[in-house]
C-alpha cells in the first residue's frame, strides 16, 4: 500500500480572501506576528502499491488536470512511501 | 436554431433557461443529461448555472470530465457555439474553452443582486445592461499576459460598472480583475458570463436586459 498527500495552495500573488480572514482572526486572538496566511486543501490518497512508477507519473498528470487548476493553484505531492 | 441545455447533477438554472429559449425567444430546446454522449443535433450548447457535482474540489472541475463534455469539446472544435452562464462559465474555464479562472469572491460573501454591466466588443458595443448575479466564486482571474491578450483580442464582453456606465472599483461586486463579468473565445462563438440573463427576460422580473444579451449572442454567432 502506498499513500500520498496532495497539497493544493493558491499561487503567490493571487488574492486569497480566506487567507486574509484567517490571518485577521489569528491576529485578533493574540498572534499579531502572523504576517500572511494562505488557505489551500489537502487531498489524502491511498493506492494499491502496484506499479509505483506509473502511479507517480499518473498522479502528477492528474494533479495538473484535475486536483489543481494551474491557472490559480500550485500543488505539491508528499509521498508517504510503501508501508507494505 | 436548436439549443441543448446540459444538466449536471446540481444544475439549477436549467429550467429557467429552457423557459426563456423555448417560450420567450421561441426557439427549439432540449435537455442533455451529463451522462449522454450525443448532442442530439443541437446547434447551440448552453451550460446553465447551479452547483455541478456539488462544486466539489473546485467549481466546474468535475463537470469538465463528464461524458457530455467530451461531446461539447468536439462541438467547440468544430466551431459550434456555446454559452455558459455562472456555473456554466466556470465549467468553460475549467475545460479551457475559455481562458482564466473564477475564484472565491473577494468579500467571501455569496453575492445575489442586480448589477449594472457595460458591454464592449463588436457584439455588445457600449450596451448598458441591468442583470442579476448570484455566486460565491465569481472573481475572474487571469495572468497579466492572459489579461493583455483578452484586451488585445477584444474578448471581453461585459464589465461591472456604475449605473452611469463608469467602470469603478466600487461597482465590482466580487473582485474580478478589470471588472470582467463576461468573456468570449477568440472566434467569438463561445461566451461565458457570471450574470444570469435568463433571470432578466420578462418585465415581471424587473428587467428584460437578459433578452438583449441572448439576442446579441444569436446575432454574433450567425455572423462570426
Amino acid at each position: 500500500m502506498m499513500k500520498a498527500k496532495v497539497l493544493v495552495t493558491p499561487k503567490q500573488g493571487i488574492l486569497d480572501p480566506q487567507g486574509v480572514a484567517v490571518q485577521h482572526a489569528m491576529s485578533q486572538l493574540g498572534m499579531s506576528c502572523v504576517t500572511e496566511a494562505r488557505v489551500g486543501k489537502v487531498i489524502e490518497l491511498t493506492f494499491t502499491g502496484e506499479n509505483e512508477q506509473k502511479t507517480r507519473e499518473k498522479l502528477d498528470q492528474l494533479c495538473q488536470e484535475l486536483l489543481s487548476n494551474p491557472v490559480v493553484e500550485d500543488y505539491h505531492i508528499l509521498w508517504e512511501g510503501k508501508t507494505a | 436554431m436548436k439549443w441543448g441545455i446540459v444538466r449536471f447533477p446540481g444544475s439549477n438554472c436549467d429550467q429557467d433557461l429552457y423557459h426563456v429559449i423555448r417560450y420567450i425567444l421561441g426557439q427549439k430546446a432540449t435537455y442533455l443529461w451529463h451522462k449522454d454522449t450525443d448532442l442530439q443535433n443541437c446547434d447551440i450548447i448552453a451550460l446553465p448555472g447551479g452547483f455541478s457535482y456539488g462544486d466539489y474540489l473546485r467549481c466546474g472541475a468535475i463537470a469538465r470530465f463528464s461524458p457530455i463534455m467530451q461531446e461539447v469539446l468536439a462541438h467547440a472544435s468544430r466551431g459550434g457555439p456555446i454559452i455558459g452562464i455562472c456555473n456554466g462559465f466556470q465549467v468553460l474555464c475549467e475545460s479551457q474553452l475559455l481562458p482564466g479562472a473564477l475564484i472565491r469572491n473577494r468579500t467571501l460573501h455569496f453575492v445575489c443582486q442586480h448589477v449594472h454591466l457595460l458591454g464592449e466588443g463588436p457584439a455588445l458595443k457600449q450596451t448598458k445592461l441591468y442583470v442579476p448575479i448570484a455566486h460565491g466564486e465569481g472573481c475572474y482571474y487571469n495572468s497579466p499576459d492572459g489579461l493583455k491578450k483578452l484586451e488585445y483580442e477584444n474578448q471581453i464582453l461585459l464589465r461591472y460598472c456604475s449605473p452611469q456606465g463608469t467602470i469603478t472599483e466600487e461597482d465590482n461586486p466580487n473582485g474580478s480583475l478589470n471588472n470582467i463579468a463576461a468573456i468570449c473565445s477568440p472566434n467569438r462563438r463561445i461566451w461565458g458570463m457570471m450574470p444570469h440573463p435568463e433571470r432578466a427576460c420578462e418585465a415581471a422580473l424587473g428587467s428584460t436586459d437578459g433578452l438583449t444579451l441572448f439576442r446579441c449572442f444569436l446575432q454574433q454567432i450567425s455572423t462570426a
